[in-house]
Order: C-alpha cells, then structure tokens, then sequence
C-alpha cells in the first residue's frame, strides 16, 4: 500500500446560494482544487463524488457521470463514480479516492463532495433527510432527524448530567469559529441565550442547536507521496483513512449515549497512523446538531464519557483551548451540505496544516483529524491528517 | 410510500409481529431475515410481541415533514419491548405526561397519510399504561 498526500484544495463558499446550481458549484470547487495543485485535466486519472441525495433534492441521479461531463472530463472517459453514505458520503469520497491511490490503481485522484439543498422546499428537505435513517421503521413512524438526535440529548443529558447550556455553547463555539471563516454560511456570533431561547425543533433540542440546509461542494487532489513534491512545496499526508457501520437505526443500537461507529472508526484510524489521541492539535467533527459534537469529543477519545459537555463549557474545545474542534464553524456555523461536509472537513484540517486558516489558525497545528457520520451513526468516515 | 411497499409491512405494523431467533433465543422487531449473530446458524421464526415495554429515550417533536404537520406537537420515543427489542414510535399522551422508564402499551392507530387523496396509514403507536 502506497501513502497517499493531499496536494490541492477547493471549498466553495457554503450557504443558500439561489444562484448557483449543482453543476456550477462542483465545477467551482473542482477548479479550485486543481488550480491550487497546478493539475491540468489531462493529468487526472480518476474521480469520486460524494453525495447524498441529489435524487431527491433535484430529481437527478447519475450522478458521476454529470461531474464528469461538466468538468469537461468525459474528453478523457475516466472513471467517475458517485458514492453515498448519507451524511458521510463526502468522507467516503474521500476515503474511495485514498483507496484507489493507495492500491496503485490510479496517481492522480480527485475527490469531491456536492449537495444542492435549496431547490426544495424546507419539508421537502426534511424528507429527503429522513432517508438516511430507517424509511420503514423510523421515518414512516413519525421521526426526523432533530427528532433522533434529541433523543440521545434526553439520554446523554439523563444518564450522565450534561446541561443544557453545556450542549447550547456548542453553538456558541462553533458560530465564534465560523465569524473567522469567509466560507461560513452564518458569520454572527451568539450567544448561549439565543440557542436556549430559540423555537424548539424536538425537545430538547431548538433551532439553534440544528445543523442548516446549504448548499456547497468541495474538492481534493490526491495523488501518491512520493510524487507529492511535483504539485505542492506544502503536501498534507494522509496517516489513515477508517470507516465503520452499526444499525441504521438507531434504536437498535448498543447505547443512545455514543455512536459506537465513531469509536470504531477512531480506533483503527489510530492504530493505522500509529498516533496517540494526544498527538491530535485540531479537528473537524460531525456535528449536524449540537449534542452530536459532544458525543463525538467522548467518543474519539479526546475527552472522558460525560466530560465532553463540561469541557466544552470551559472552553477546551475554542480555538486556543486544549483541542480546537470544528475551526470551520462546524456544520453548525459552516453549514451542511450533507454530502460536500466530509471533504469541506479535509479542506478545513488541510489549511491549518498548512498554515494558512488565517484569523481561525491554530498554532503550530501538525496533525489533525476529520470525522464523519451518516445518518445517526450507520456509517463513520475518520481522517488522520498531518504536515 | 407506494401502496405495495406498506401492505407488505401490515402484519408486522398492525400486530407488532416481528422475528425470534430459537438458537439464540433473541427477538427481533422489526422482523429479520438473518440473525446477526448466528447468521446461517440462526433459527428465524415469526413472533408476535406482547405489546408491552418502557420508555427508553423521548422527545417531542415541533417541526415535521409535510406528512407529519397535522399532528405536530407529538411525543416520540424509544420503546423497549419487555421481550428485548427496541423501536421507535409514537406515544400517544401529553408531552409533559412522558418521561424515561414509563410503561407503556402498544395501540392500534392512525399513523399518517399521503396527501389528501392519498392512501391513510394505520399501524401501532404506545400509550402510558
């Protein structure tokens, strides 16, 4: 197996973009990252998309093929391949392009993630959300995914004491992180007041406490470590690349307080880079709503069981605190679009390896780990990125 | 949800009727084919639930897909049957009534419909017992 690095990056800006369509933003990205590698179209043997449900969204499936054919790819007739995992499917892009660099299959890799949400009603994009959990014996009984989540908050809050206002400054954090980064589809601070004061979604989960509806791609050029240096002077190794299921549903699961998936995923992420959890300066996690970020801090390792709120509340997870998670803003103040986040992620961990995340740089940052979670914890993509 | 997809389901919606695996002696709601843990070991037969079981985990949800908006606010939980499995589903009582480890007692009720031309959907909700 090959080590592979990350040699370009392209992130559109994330938000309700009424004027721009699915084609015009993967091609956005795509370009971005091509240009940031100095990789021209001939080069590029081989693409992944991720993306949730452009089936729904937009009535269109096929999905590889469209990206291939507006990035003026099919001149070449590569193999483009849309893959899907939910929430994760951005992660899973990335991790299929690892692979197929990994393997030695292909050199020149690009891995993208695209979701157009906001050409459907907010209804209707409930709905299409709702696929990722158990249409039959979730969705079809009432459930929707705020719904889910606030029923791990009632667990997690019930069984191990977290506050309320623990989970808001979640939020809190997150929209403070985000007031740094031009790509965020929210750029205003709050406070945790305006979360416990905003309308409820599902008890005890409100507005403020959910993940938006956005659109946005973004994209990566993968290509093999030892040509790393032809592209970039700044190549980002990729030390792992793990990916876990469980139940789609989650009253199946073994706990309604973690996401067993992500222990998993973590787990061989780092065994496979040989790196301890305290090795990690920064992170991007999947936090679609606010309790989700605090499971995700336990169950990583980074923090005890139950220690996650209190952590966050004192500030350990800010820029500047013990770990810094979410730099981006997170789902939360980025935004989420659901199948372009796992590789929006790898963008964020990228730029602070690099250096280069500006007013949100996290010092001296030389390792750093993105997470990814489809559905409730079906499916769990982990990312072990460093200098 | 097209007609064939739920009448497929009716059994297992209108009676609780799921899976028992007789090597391991697990059951399963909804129903499987395989056993997880035995897989081509396993001894899959049909069971029929009790209806009985304790509130795991609930919520109330305030916001809804457009099937759902009639009905909002409606109490959502997860309920663990007193033979093992656990699913989710509706409780039928006031939001402030619900809370972790209730009783709670299956019932036959109206879950849903398509539209308003559309096929109307009966399956199982719990109320308190």
């Amino acid at each position: 197996m090959r080590e592979v690095a990350i040699v370009g990056i392209g992130c559109t800006k994330f938000g309700e973009m009424w004027n721009k369509s699915f084609r015009d933003l993967f091609i956005e990205a795509g370009l971005m990252a091509l240009r940031d590698a100095e990789v021209s179209g001939a080069q590029i043997e081989a693409l992944y998309g991720g993306n949730m449900s452009a089936g729904m969204f937009l009535e269109q499936e096929h999905i590889g093929a469209l990206i291939a054919d507006f990035s003026g790819l099919t001149s070449n007739n590569i193999p483009s391949t849309r893959v899907e995992a939910a929430c994760a499917s951005g992660g899973l892009a990335l991790r299929s392009g690892i692979i197929a660099v990994a393997s030695g299959y292909h050199d020149v890799v690009i891995s993208a993630g695209i979701e157009k949400m906001t050409d459907v009603g907010a209804e209707k994009a409930m709905d299409a959300l709702a696929s990722a959990a158990d249409r039959e014996w979730e969705a079809e009984v009432g459930a929707t995914f705020p719904g889910l989540y606030a029923m791990m908050a009632r667990a997690h809050m019930h069984e191990l004491g977290t506050t309320r206002e623990q989970i808001a400054q979640v939020a809190v954090k997150n929209h403070y992180h985000g007031s740094m980064n031009p790509r965020a589809q929210f750029r205003n601070k709050i406070t945790i007041d305006t979360v416990i004061n905003s309308p409820l979604v599902a008890d005890p989960l409100r507005l403020f406490d959910c993940s938006p509806i956005t659109d946005g791609a973004a994209a990566v050029v993968l290509v093999p470590a030892e040509r790393a240096k032809e592209f970039t002077d700044t190549p980002i190794y990729v030390k792992a690349a793990t990916q876990a299921s469980d139940t789609i549903s989650l009253h199946d699961r073994r706990s309604l307080t973690s996401i067993d998936a992500t222990i998993i995923a973590a787990d061989r992420a780092f065994k496979m880079a040989r790196l301890q959890r305290s090795q990690i300066n920064v992170a991007e996690v999947h936090d679609c709503f606010t309790i989700a970020e605090i499971m995700a801090i336990e169950d990583l390792g980074f923090f005890e069981k139950g220690a996650g709120g209190p952590a966050t509340l004192a500030g350990e997870t800010a820029i500047g605190g013990k770990i810094p998670i979410n730099t981006s803003g997170g789902l939360k103040a980025c935004g989420h679009p659901v199948g372009a986040t796992g590789i929006k992620q790898a963008v964020e961990i990228v730029e602070q390896l690099r250096g280069d995340a500006g007013k949100r740089q996290v010092d001296g940052a030389e390792v750093g780990l993105t997470h990814n979670v489809g559905g409730t914890g079906g499916t769990v993509v982990v990312h072990i990125l460093a200098r | 949800m097209a007609v064939p997809r739920f009448w497929r389901n009716i059994p297992n919606r209108y009676n609780l009727v799921g899976s028992k695996c007789d090597n391991c002696n697990t059951f399963y709601f909804p129903p499987r084919i395989v056993c997880p843990p035995c897989r081509r070991k396993g001894a899959i037969r049909e069971y029929e639930f009790e209806g009985s079981g304790e509130i795991v985990s609930y919520t109330t949800i305030y916001s809804a897909p457009e099937n759902f908006t009639k009905m909002t606010p409606y109490v959502l939980a997860i309920v663990q049957l007193d033979e093992g499995p656990k699913l989710t589903t509706q409780i039928v009582c006031d939001p402030s009534d619900v809370k972790i480890g209730a009783r709670v007692k299956s019932v036959f009720r109206k879950l849903g419909e398509d539209g308003q031309d559309g096929v109307i959907y009966y399956g199982t909700k719990f109320m308190l017992a």
